[in-house]
């Protein structure tokens, strides 16, 4: 009988490099894990599909009447409901997916201890199954710049680079905190509250301009700060702010690789402890 | 040819308890990290952290052994033995805390039947889920679809989601797709528990099956008929170290020797140290007593279908009628025959025992086969089991005239009282003919 291939298996400590030909063999099973995180997240809900598009449309909304009725917060140029939306998509996305994958692994315990294979795969899962909810609100979004006659420009090339640096700050964050919450339950409790901080860090509802100078550079640190001024700039022409944005990019990819890594060295204590 | 499966000293330890410490550390956890550069700086050593040394658990020590292809290996062990853990090992699930593995061939292994199913989908879809989180690929579920349903007999539900199946359902769609997996090693933890009888022998066939087309098969159950029908060599693990290994017929008899080793005798048994005990609330159990006719003790066994009382004592940490004691009877291949428990009791004492309490099961007829019978007893306080010991006790029941023809009963599990008749037929019609009874007047010519 042909033996096909050899493993060893023995114990495993501190860092360990990333078995890339493992995840290839295994690829089918993500695409198996984010087809069913779509199929059963608006399983038995009346609207169905509609919450993909419902959520940053109600936001908007709200946020509209909230920050540029009454608090008087002005867009950068196009009109406030654009603005607001252009930017409430990436945010949306990536909060809900680093709720989501943060608490996948605790979510999917019995995946952990029953069953092997790249344990990575059920945080990145879960943020592959929001990229679908993320292409429905800017379907929306393509409804909305037709409604308000706001013209498209040659910007738009760059969006599947935002996109990207999103997916990016999402997963490296989701990566470590999932990793974490295995043996901290207190990443649980913390996540929600972060997420809503990190709405007002990040110019979601205002324009990056009303900040003062100095804090612009602040403002580089954080990932989704670049992502949402790079969606504005490639969704409504918006005014780029290259350093933020490249800053962003380096940022969130350097966060994912980060996230590998810890999750990597991590995982193999994952069944003992969950 | 090289082995399949080459396990060389392996270990695993857990620690006790980490979970709640580490939780409780997470601060100390951040202050330590954020200090630790700066302790570098100083060139301090890490200061010695003075806290309670987490209990160490060796869950398996030093095991070794080889499979060859084509072999089909039971493992056998009372719970906690180290045999789940050893298949965490070799499924990839856990790694080893030393020794090696080295594994020859696509492994894939069935710890729980039905891993990641989701409720909320359908058959259909939890076919191809469940197939790809076990290892196979979507054109080997599209060429296994039809064998799988077919094999559960779900075909007219495959479009309802699973939650609305019955649980038998349930676990025949979820042993089908795994039973359809193709590895050249398979591991199967006791999975055959759930799921009907008529179905659990569909599995056993199913499993023969495999390991009969020269398939590598590792396989723990508890049910000592299914490890001598399946497997040919046995392998028994008690606390984590291998003790016997062998042709399944010895790893068995090995097993159960040690098992009745252990199981106290006689006819009182003090409970201190018998068995195998899994308490919540420390040893309440205390005592058995076990008497036959007349309250007579049980002394070299009990002859069929005589008397069985058992006087259990037992503390009550408080006053209580919230409690309740069973028994468990199995015969020598560890199936339980008989469960006695006080909640079939229809008219319940109404005082609110406390303290040193004595309970007695009263069985008027003990009828069951000639042999030996273990005895599981546990306490229950507010339905929760508090205090269990496994083979507590052995008792032997006795070859006996039960059914007063001199014939000893020689084959089954149990003997029942029965009676035969001749029925009237159409060309005896109109006599009773009650065989024993007066009417009965044998005809001649």
């Amino acid at each position: 009988m042909s033996t096909t291939f050899e493993l060893t298996i023995r114990a495993r400590r501190g860092w360990q490099p990333i078995d890339l030909r493992e995840i290839f063999l295994y690829r089918e099973l993500l695409a198996f894990l984010v087809w069913r995180d779509v199929k059963i997240r608006y399983r038995q809900t009346l609207l169905g599909g509609l919450w993909a598009v419902l959520q940053p449309l109600i936001a908007m909304l709200i946020f509209t009447f909230i920050f540029n009725r009454v608090a008087h917060v002005q867009s950068d140029g196009p009109p406030y409901k654009l603005f607001a939306y252009a930017g409430l998509a990436p945010w949306t996305f990536f909060s809900t997916a680093v709720s989501l994958s943060s608490n996948s692994l605790i979510a999917n315990q019995q995946l952990v201890s029953k069953v092997y294979f790249p344990r990575i795969f059920i945080p990145l899962g879960a943020i592959g199954a929001l990229l679908v909810d993320l292409m429905f609100s800017l379907g929306l979004f393509a409804l909305l710049m037709v409604y308000y006659r706001w013209p498209i420009t040659p910007a738009l090339a760059w969006l599947p680079v935002f996109m990207l640096a999103a997916v990016l700050a999402a997963a490296g964050i989701g990566l470590i905190l999932s990793a974490m919450n295995v043996s901290f339950r207190d990443v649980k409790y913390a996540v929600p509250f972060l997420v809503q901080m990190g709405l007002f860090i990040t110019p979601v509802i205002y324009p990056p301009s009303y900040l003062p100078k100095h804090f612009q550079i602040l403002l580089s640190l954080n990932p989704m700060a670049g992502v949402v001024i790079g969606f504005r700039h490639a969704l409504l022409g918006s005014p780029a702010s290259w350093s933020v944005m490249g800053w962003s990019l380096a940022i969130s990819t350097l966060l994912f690789l980060a996230g590998l890594v810890v999750f990597r060295r991590m995982e193999n204590r994952f069944a003992d402890i969950i | 040819m090289k082995p399949m499966l080459e396990i060389r000293n392996v270990s695993k330890q857990y620690q006790l308890r980490q979970h709640a410490t580490r939780t409780e550390n997470l601060r100390e956890l951040v202050e330590r990290a954020a200090q630790a550069p700066f302790r570098r700086l100083m060139r301090q050593p890490e200061k010695e952290i003075v806290k309670e040394k987490p209990c160490v658990f060796w869950a398996l020590e030093d095991v070794s052994f080889n499979i060859a292809h084509g072999d089909v290996i039971g493992i056998i062990g009372r719970n906690g033995a180290g045999k789940s853990t050893l298949l965490k090992i070799l499924s990839r699930i856990t790694s080893p805390t030393k020794g090696t593995v080295t594994v020859r061939g696509r492994l894939a292994s069935l710890l729980e039947v039905g891993t990641g199913f989701h409720p909320e989908l359908t058959g259909r879809e939890n076919i191809f889920l469940n197939g790809a989180i076990l290892g196979m690929r979507k054109a080997e579920i599209t060429r296994h679809f039809d064998e799988i349903v077919a094999f559960a007999e779900v075909e007219k539900f495959l479009d309802t989601p699973v939650k609305h199946y019955s649980s038998g359902m349930y676990v025949r769609l979820a042993f089908a797709v795994a039973a359809h997996l193709d590895p050249e090693i398979l591991v199967v933890d006791e999975v055959l528990a759930v799921g009907d009888l008529t179905f659990q022998k569909k599995c056993l066939g199913k499993m023969g099956e495999v390991s009969r087309g020269g398939r590598t098969v590792l396989f723990v159950s508890h049910n000592m008929a299914a490890i001598e029908n399946l497997c040919t060599r046995g392998i028994v693990l008690n606390q984590g170290k291998l003790l016997f290994d062998g042709s399944s017929k010895a790893a068995i008899q090995y097993y159960l020797n040690s098992l009745s080793a252990q199981s106290g005798t006689g006819h009182v048994v003090d409970l201190a140290g018998v068995g195998d005990r899994r308490t919540l609330a420390g040893p309440l159990l205390k005592k058995m007593e076990f008497l036959t006719e007349d309250e007579q003790p049980l002394a070299e066994g009990l002859t069929i279908g005589s008397r069985l009382k058992i006087k259990v004592q037992f503390e009550l940490p408080e006053a209580t009628d919230k409690f309740n004691v069973g028994l468990g009877f199995n015969n020598n291949y560890g199936q339980r025959i008989f469960t006695a428990h006080t909640i079939f009791e229809p008219s319940r004492w109404d005082s609110e025992p406390v303290g040193t309490t004595v309970l007695a099961c009263e069985i008027p007829s003990f009828t069951v086969m000639p042999g030996e019978y273990t005895v599981k007893i546990w306490l229950e306080l507010k339905g929760r089991e508090v205090d269990a010991i496994e083979d507590a006790a052995k008792i032997r029941v006795l070859e006996s005239d039960f059914y007063g023809t001199g014939r000893v009963p020689w084959n089954g599990t149990m003997v029942l009282k029965h009676h035969w008749f001749l029925e009237p037929t159409d060309t005896r019609p109109h006599q009773s003919i009650e065989i024993g009874s007066e009417e009965y007047q044998p005809r001649i010519g």
